[in-house]
């Protein structure tokens, strides 16, 4: 005998219904939580630009962001000016924030200028440059920021991802991988740019050496350490033209 | 126990050991592969199946009397993503850092294996209050073995736990690294999971004759 669920129109009468409730039930959802969840995006790139500067809450072996209620304020505070490089042409944009480096990556992928932000900030009587990179880990999407001194030496870094290996790819976010870049040099000796290598076989996992251009990697991690080495390189070289005008 | 019918507190204990999701089951290997590296994300995940599974597993029973049978695979499969990804959203909102550490098990839970099990052979054919003690005990069972996984692989791969130095630190060669021991960096990597759920299994089944299959 045929139960009433096993006929074919019901199965289809309640697919459809099934689809229509769950459909408006998630669009519903993701409307009325947007502005919160772009509000926390906005204040989490204001964290992690301060971070890469320096200013944060770190206690012990993890990172920690100033607070986010502290952190609007503390932006206006420290980042002294936004600029965005378009073509070599530097302007001022105190929105410059909100770029979203991956719509420009492709805009210069599909031929178009890139706009390159660029957040300098004063702490202490130093200057910080600070560049937003982005690239690609393992499973998805990693990027970061990076604080430069006027020589493009590295005074402070953040790395975050999306989906890496927990104890394994994910671990470019924590202290003892970050902290490892500061004082390290992008340019070589004689003035080129060359990157930083995350470096597996490194003869120097203290990092005593900072001019080496190589950092330590992490064990079990390679592809995602390949991807850091790789997005620095990339987005980084994109500012060398404008360091060498803050020469002159 | 007073709270629970002899039955119902059966369902919460029996995953936990003699019929283990995991060991007994053979269920949720992957994510037991993937995510055991390190102590903390074997418990973020194994709290984040258990709201998952004793929710879903109660949604599923609730309409287990309208669901078609032909469809019910995608039926269940609709419950846990909308469940996870509406889970997902209200933690973006409101708990931002948290939901960043989630990020990584959301997609991992939609398809993790011990939640369509438990679906599709309990909550189909239980209500609500069971299919409930059901998911959190086996949701427990699988946390359980994700928790001493995590705890193995973070122990002697990286000589941490949940973070902590419990060691000593390998390059200034303080504690134990200063009597030459290393760290295991085969822990880190998946197969070694494998190989410790083996061991674990292994050695249930040898305390507990009555789990070996007779061939």
């Amino acid at each position: 005998m045929e139960k009433k669920t096993d006929k074919n129109s019901y199965t289809i009468i309640f697919a459809i219904g099934m689809v229509l409730l769950v459909g408006a039930l998630l669009a519903f959802a993701a409307e009325s939580l947007k502005p919160r969840i772009n509000e926390n995006k906005r204040l989490e790139k204001q964290q992690n630009i301060l971070y890469a500067m320096g200013i944060n809450e770190n206690d012990g072996s993890s990172a920690t962001f100033i607070s986010t209620d502290k952190a609007p304020e503390a932006f206006s505070k420290y980042i002294t000016k936004q600029l965005v490089i378009e073509n070599g042409k530097v302007t001022e944009n105190d929105q410059a924030y909100l770029i979203d480096v991956k719509k420009e990556q492709a805009n210069a992928k599909a031929g178009k200028i890139r706009r390159l932000p660029l957040f300098i900030g004063e702490k202490d009587g130093e200057t910080y440059y600070i560049a937003p990179i982005r690239g690609k880990g393992l499973w998805d999407a990693i990027w970061g920021y990076v604080a430069l001194d006027a020589n493009m030496v590295v005074q402070g870094a953040y790395f975050d991802h999306k989906g890496e290996t927990p104890g394994l790819g994910a671990n470019i976010k924590e202290r003892f991988f970050m902290d490892d870049f500061i004082g390290e040099h992008l340019l070589d000796a004689s003035g080129n740019f060359k990157g930083i290598t995350v470096a597996k076989g490194n003869a120097d996992p203290k990092n005593d050496d900072k001019t080496d251009n190589e950092i330590d990697a992490i064990a079990g991690a390679t592809i995602t350490g390949d991807g850091v080495t790789a997005m620095i390189k990339s987005d980084l070289k994109l500012y060398k033209s404008y360091f060498e005008t803050l020469k002159n | 126990m007073g709270l629970l019918s002899k039955k119902d507190s059966k369902l919460i204990l029996d995953p936990l050991a003699d019929n283990n999701p995991i060991t007994i089951q053979v269920l949720g290997i992957c994510s037991a592969l993937a995510i055991t590296a390190e102590l903390k994300a074997s418990i973020v995940m194994s709290i984040s199946v258990l709201f998952v599974l004793g929710l879903g597993n109660v949604v599923i029973s609730l309409m287990r009397n309208i669901i078609p049978s032909k469809i019910r695979i995608i039926v269940q499969l609709v419950v846990v993503a909308t469940l996870v990804i509406i889970v997902d959203l209200v933690l973006k909102a409101f708990s931002y850092e948290l939901s960043k550490t989630l990020s990584v098990f959301v997609g991992l839970i939609i398809t993790n294996c011990i939640i369509m099990g438990r679906f599709e052979a309990f909550a189909l054919g239980n209500g609500p209050w069971r299919s409930f003690l059901d998911g959190v005990g086996n949701a427990a069972g699988y946390g359980i073995i994700l928790v001493m996984v995590g705890f193995f692989r973070e122990l002697l791969g990286s000589g941490t736990l949940l973070g902590f130095k419990v060691l000593g630190d390998p390059i200034e060669k303080t504690g134990l690294y200063a009597l030459g021991y290393e760290n295991n960096g085969f822990m880190l990597l998946s197969p070694m999971a494998l190989i410790v759920v083996g061991i674990i299994i292994w050695v249930q089944r040898t305390k507990n004759k009555a789990l070996v299959e007779d061939h």
